[in-house]
């Protein structure tokens, strides 16, 4: 059995440890620590389901070993907000639709952060660029950009800040 | 995933070397995105019992205009190129091809030195590269080489790195003279496909002749390959429909391609065909 190490990261704001060996993925790793609203899927980087920010780049965290990311910032979708305050992401995603069986959504939805985060007023073509790591197989996608582009118009009207 | 290797997250270069160096007899895997290392780990393709983690040497990452060289470290992601200034400038045949590589979240890993030494066909940067005709830079413990990135692999998945070398960056000269460069992706989607055949064209000109051409076409042979015959047919030649003609005949003549799971040799060699005509012709129109 290799080596585990202890490895401290800082999940949605809150320090967090795990004793991790090194073949242990960042995907691996939340979901043991109980963040399961990261998701997996293929587990080879073609879903985009895993995707968690690292120091607010958007990554598949199944491509991604814990050791490598020790001491940086995770985001995951939990991060944004809740039910009581939803990220404008999280409610235009719920309003238009663009949610279906869901799995998808924790991923879709960090990648149009870092997206918006990035580029407060993103064209369509750059919503397909920045969401072509992430599949859906329920909505067809037609919602789902149409959330991010609901969402960053509110962003925008809030001075950028969710 | 399950696997058993030792792993090692060096800060500096010459850290990363002197564990290169002392485990050169087992082996020392680099890691760098992962995009590839970790899939083909988990599906028990690579077994390494070593690995050193370049993530934190950040010497390894950036893009650098020296004069009229242009200098891309190793470690400097697909998404660096997409954002770069400096990029759309010197080589924006890199820019389209970062543009239509995999998905963002591997964008945002993915870096160059990992997509040259993985040393497959269908790496999306390296036609761009050869066709800028740029260098690789390989370092070890004792010493640093650069070599022209056409003469770096020897075969299928075979390049002359060294075990304990480092790819640490990859250069080319910028042209002075009048001239333009384009890439064009044949993928079943423009996200998150693998290239069937890819193709990207320099050609500068003095006038209307060419005085400098180079083809390079991506899954169409063991290895990315420069079209070095169809390059003779355009130097020195008038650029016009007959000599872009015969360059792309020779192009679709030269290259080896094989019939696979995404598409046939002859319907590669057709692409070849079309694809070269295509892109010298663009070129072309933006010099002329
Ligand atoms: C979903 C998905 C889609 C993809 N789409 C594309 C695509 O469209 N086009 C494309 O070209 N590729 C694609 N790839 C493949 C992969 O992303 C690229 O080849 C990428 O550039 C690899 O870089 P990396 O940093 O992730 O390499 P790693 O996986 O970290 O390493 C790959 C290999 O290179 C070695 N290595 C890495 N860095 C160095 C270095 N500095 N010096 C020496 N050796 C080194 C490693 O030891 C390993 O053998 C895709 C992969 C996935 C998972
Ligand atoms: S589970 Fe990571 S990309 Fe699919
Ligand atoms: S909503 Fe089901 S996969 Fe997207």
């Amino acid at each position: 059995m290799p080596m585990e190490k202890i490895i401290a990261l800082t999940i949605n704001g809150q320090r967090e440890e795990g004793a991790f060996p090194p073949h242990r993925t960042l995907l691996e790793a939340l979901r043991g620590l109980g963040h399961v609203d990261v998701k997996s899927g293929c587990e080879k980087g073609d879903c985009g389901a895993c995707a968690v920010l690292v120091d607010g780049v958007a990554i598949d965290s199944c491509l991604t070993l814990a050791w490598t990311v020790e001491g940086q910032e995770i985001t995951t979708v939990s991060g944004l907000g809740d039910l009581a305050e939803p990220h404008p992401l999280q409610a235009a995603f719920a309003d238009s639709g663009g949610v279906q069986c869901g799995y998808c959504t924790p991923g879709m939805i960090i990648a149009a952060k870092a997206l918006i985060d990035r580029n407060p007023e993103p064209s369509e073509d750059d919503i397909r660029l920045d969401l072509s790591g992430n599949l859906c197989r329920c909505t067809g996608y037609t919602k789902i950009f149409e959330a991010v582009r609901t969402a960053a118009t509110t962003m925008r009207a809030h001075g950028g800040k969710a | 995933m399950y696997a058993e290797f030792e792993l090692d997250i060096p800060d500096s270069l010459d850290g990363a070397l002197g564990i290169m160096a002392a485990g050169a007899a087992k082996g020392v895997t680099p890691l760098a995105g992962g995009t590839n290392l970790i899939v083909d780990m988990r599906a028990g393709r690579e077994r390494p019992v070593r690995v050193v983690g370049l993530g934190k040497i950040d010497e390894l990452r950036g893009i650098v205009c020296d004069g009229d060289r242009i200098s891309v470290g190793g470690r400097t992601t697909v998404a660096d190129l997409l954002y770069s200034p400096e990029i759309a400038a010197a080589g924006p045949s890199l820019v389209e091809a970062a543009r239509l590589f995999a998905g963002q979240m591997v964008r945002n890993a993915a870096t160059v030195g990992g997509n040259i030494a993985c040393g497959s066909p269908a790496a999306d940067l390296v036609p761009p590269l050869l066709s800028l005709d740029a260098e690789v830079t390989l370092v070890n413990g004792s010493g640093t080489r650069s070599v022209p990135l056409d003469e770096y692999f020897l075969g299928y998945k075979r390049d002359l790195r060294g075990q304990d070398e480092l790819i640490t960056r990859v250069s080319w000269r910028r042209p002075v003279e009048r001239s333009a460069n384009a890439f064009y992706k044949l993928a079943r989607r423009k996200g998150d496909a693998i290239t069937v055949t890819g193709v990207a064209v320099t050609l500068s000109a003095e006038g209307e002749r060419c005085s400098r051409a180079r083809i390079a076409l991506g899954a169409v042979a063991p290895v990315v390959m420069r079209a070095k015959r169809a390059e003779a047919l355009l130097e020195g030649e008038t650029l016009g429909f007959a000599a872009i003609d015969a360059a792309a005949r020779q192009a679709a003549e030269e290259c080896q391609p094989i019939d696979d799971v995404r598409a046939s040799a002859g319907y590669r060699r057709h692409a070849v065909e079309a694809l070269v005509r295509r892109l010298l012709t663009q070129t072309r129109d933006r010099l002329i």
